[in-house]
């Protein structure tokens, strides 16, 4: 969770929510939150684990929708 | 009687002493239906309390219209951490228990202005030029 919040301040693009699951059982059911920490990404992508930095650094990027040619991210 | 024991609340004053700017907790929350309102209302408060650098201000979810939609908030309770800026982190529901540490953690970041992510992680993360939404399901043990 840390992590996704070091994201948050580091880019003003990336806003980070830590969400209580058992509090929040719809939302979790929602986005099939049978482990945690599961992270979401907009809405859909997903990674499961408190996994390292560059890990979900890569997911990130590999979820985020095709850029503009001229920031081109990569596959 | 209070959440925070006395012992630990002298253990994260010890912690919080490495705050630079002030650090606001943004909370809102309900009167009614909500299971673990009032401890998280609380639990902010006395956080808050434990730093002169800190401070916290509770709004209604349902009243204070302006302050949701300036928030973004679409559930309670939920708490921002700011500092003269809002850099979109949020947790949502009491922030007890492993989610306790990462409160601290995000308070002291944010007031020191400082991630702690590695010059690769940077530089991977200056490619997202959209916004981008992550939220991170966790349990309290």
């Amino acid at each position: 969770m840390r992590l996704a919040h070091r994201l948050a301040l580091e880019n003003d693009n990336i806003r980070a929510d830590c969400i209580e699951s058992t509090e929040f059982p719809d939302l979790a059911a929602k986005y099939r939150v049978y482990a945690v920490p599961r992270t979401v990404i907009n809405e859909s992508a997903a990674v499961e684990g408190a996994v390292p930095e560059s890990f979900l650094l890569d997911a990130i990027l590999k979820a985020l929708p095709p850029a503009p040619p001229a920031a081109e991210a990569e596959a | 009687m209070g959440l925070i024991r006395d012992e630990d609340a002298i253990e994260i004053r010890k912690r919080l002493e490495v705050m630079v700017n002030p650090v606001k907790l943004i909370h809102f929350t309900q009167e009614l239906n909500l299971e673990y309102g009032v401890e998280a209302k609380q639990l902010v408060q006395e956080v808050a309390a434990l730093s002169d650098k800190l401070s916290a201000e509770t709004y209604n979810f349902l009243l204070d219209k302006e302050k949701v939609a300036e928030y973004g908030v679409d559930k309670v309770p939920a708490t921002v951490v700011r500092d003269g800026k809002d850099y979109g982190i949020r947790f949502y529901g009491i922030p007890a228990g492993y989610e306790f540490a990462t409160l601290l953690d995000a308070i002291i970041s944010v007031s020191r202005g400082e991630s702690g992510l590695g010059e690769q992680s940077k530089e991977k993360l200056a490619k997202v030029t959209q916004p981008l939404h992550l939220e991170v399901f966790v349990t309290p043990t």
